[in-house]
């Protein structure tokens, strides 16, 4: 056998070699990833359920309306801890038309509580802007209740990119 | 302690409304984090609470979960009415409240 | 979960695999790390008001102004306003001390006038205080080009900084270079392998939800390939610094910076 080919036999195994050593490094990465955030696999039971519970004790049996809500989301975010959101509702924000409070919920977090903001008529815009911890790719919930008792909702999924290198 | 910052506009028109921006240094502990060396789980301990009055009156409040972000920025809108104070007051999980002041001057 | 992570696992070690065999120069010139965050985490950095770094800013300040220490000293009794006396400095560290015959870094100066002229105690590695100060001081040269010396007696330092960068290590039997100097603006996994620069550090991690230093980032690469990594403050990261500084040349200090 010639040396070039050797040479070339040598290198395809070290790279397999290389390659399963760093699934091995990835699966505890990926692991450590998880952990990380402060859930364990059973705790991330939360779901879309919880979410409907957690609007029935606010609101019962009521239907909310879509619109009005705007959910501006990074497309993917970069790292679960740290998820810069912005939440608006659509309002005149008058004495007689305003929202008075938008609640927000992450489908798929160990606990789906986010927030709670309450709006006067002094806020002028109905507009909020944070920063939220989210476990995994998931929806974000919100549910705005009017002045009026009217009650509008909106869903968006967000994509939480798992790990990132280093410690 | 929490040490928190503020940024309002100098001054603002009548009627006017304005983005107001804050954030405040705190560890927002979950509760559910184990500590590496003794595998207990850490306490949660978080601000749960954040009021913003002006002139003495609720303008904005939030109520705050684990799932708010570690050093909580928060910002929202203030509809210019009189000249005078916006008052902050962030609550923790033991009632400690940290509190700061910002003037807003209204033109006009 | 375990066959998603499996199967990226696989993906992973074929791509690394695969571009270990191609020679190096996919090194497409000097970015920052700002360069390879996305829209949101950009915009965090951009504004000061939202950037959480700032809080470290702040913290310094204060305990630049701050007498602590036996010779009843605070940092401004001798350095005046930082603004002025600290402006350029983190563009020229880390350096050679004649005097201990070594490379330092900012924080070892720190701690050495708190030792030497403050007679305070020295702050520890990656503590609250060290971190402040290294920000503060650090943040007064920012928009300003990095621009290390690795000429004279520094150059064994820096040739023991490159040695380590270029030495593979850990389980993984992988070094800086694989990732930060031949597979940078390339995916790991979901993670997108940066050129490793400095010139923002000590950076708000959004990951670590806070400040951190550069050699705590080093300690967590060399963690992650499997590696023991050295303590924060050892000559072989304050080598290291020196050398990654001198890649990041002409880059502009950041510091805070915002990072995944």
């Amino acid at each position: 056998m010639q040396t070039k080919e050797k040479t070339m036999i040598r290198k395809t195994l070290e790279a397999q070699r290389i390659g399963r050593r760093d699934l091995m490094a990835m699966l505890g990465a990926g692991a450590v990833a998880a952990m990380g955030i402060g859930m364990t696999s059973r705790e991330a039971q939360a779901d879309a359920k919880a979410v409907a519970e957690a609007m029935k004790k606010l609101i019962g049996d009521k239907k909310p309306a879509a619109g009005k809500i705007t959910l501006d989301l990074p497309q993917i975010a970069e790292n679960g801890r740290t998820v810069p959101i912005a939440v608006e509702v659509a309002s005149p924000m008058t004495d007689a038309d305003h929202v008075k409070a938008l609640h927000l919920w992450a489908d798929k977090n160990p606990r789906p509580d986010v927030a709670t903001f309450r709006f006067t008529p002094a806020s002028g815009k109905a507009r909020i802007s944070t920063r939220i911890r989210l476990a995994k790719t998931q929806n974000i919930v919100a549910l705005a209740e009017m002045s009026d008792g009217s009650l509008y909702m909106a869903k968006s999924e967000i994509k939480v990119t798992i790990g990132g290198c280093g410690g | 302690m929490a040490k928190a910052r503020v940024k309002v506009p100098k001054s603002v028109k009548k009627g006017e409304v304005f983005e107001v921006k804050t954030l405040i240094s705190h560890k927002m502990e979950t509760g559910q984090r184990k500590d590496k060396k003794t595998g207990k789980k850490i306490p949660r301990m978080i601000i749960n609470k954040f009021v913003c009055t002006y002139n003495g009156k609720e303008v904005f409040t939030s109520d705050w979960h684990p799932a708010i972000s570690a050093n909580p920025y928060m910002a929202f809108f203030v509809k210019a009415g009189e000249s005078g104070n916006l008052d902050f007051t962030w609550t923790d999980d033991k009632g400690k409240a940290t509190k700061k002041s910002a003037k807003v001057t209204v033109t006009g | 979960m375990g066959k998603r992570h499996l199967g990226a696992g696989l993906a992973v070690g074929a791509l690394l695999a695969a571009s270990l065999a191609v020679p190096a120069g996919a090194d497409d010139g000097i970015r920052s790390g700002y360069s390879y965050m996305t829209p949101e985490t950009k915009g965090m950095q951009d504004d000061d008001f939202q950037n959480p770094g700032m809080i470290w800013v702040d913290d310094g300040e204060k305990l630049w102004n701050t007498v602590d220490g036996k010779a009843g000293k605070a940092c401004a009794t001798c350095h005046k306003d930082a603004a002025t006396s600290m402006k350029g400095v983190a563009t020229v560290y880390p350096k050679y001390d004649p005097k201990i015959k070594k490379v330092k870094n900012i924080e070892w100066q720190v701690n050495n006038c708190r030792t030497e002229r403050m007679q305070a105690k020295p702050w520890k590695y990656e503590s609250g205080q060290l971190l402040a100060m290294t920000v503060y001081i650090r943040h007064q040269s920012r928009g300003m080009p990095m621009n290390v010396s690795v000429d004279g007696d520094a150059i064994p330092f820096f040739q023991a900084g490159e040695k380590f960068y270029n030495q593979r290590r850990g389980l993984l039997d992988m070094a800086c270079k694989h990732c930060h100097a031949d597979n940078a603006g390339k995916n790991a996994r979901a993670n997108l392998l940066s050129q490793g620069q400095t010139n923002g550090f000590p950076v708000y991690r959004l990951k670590w939800q806070k400040a951190g230093s550069t050699h705590r980032r080093f300690r967590g690469c060399n963690k992650q390939v499997r590696a023991t990594p050295y303590k924060a403050g050892s000559d072989e990261y304050m080598n290291l610094e020196l050398y990654v500084a001198w890649r990041g040349r002409g880059l502009p200090v950041e510091t805070p910076a915002v990072r995944n």
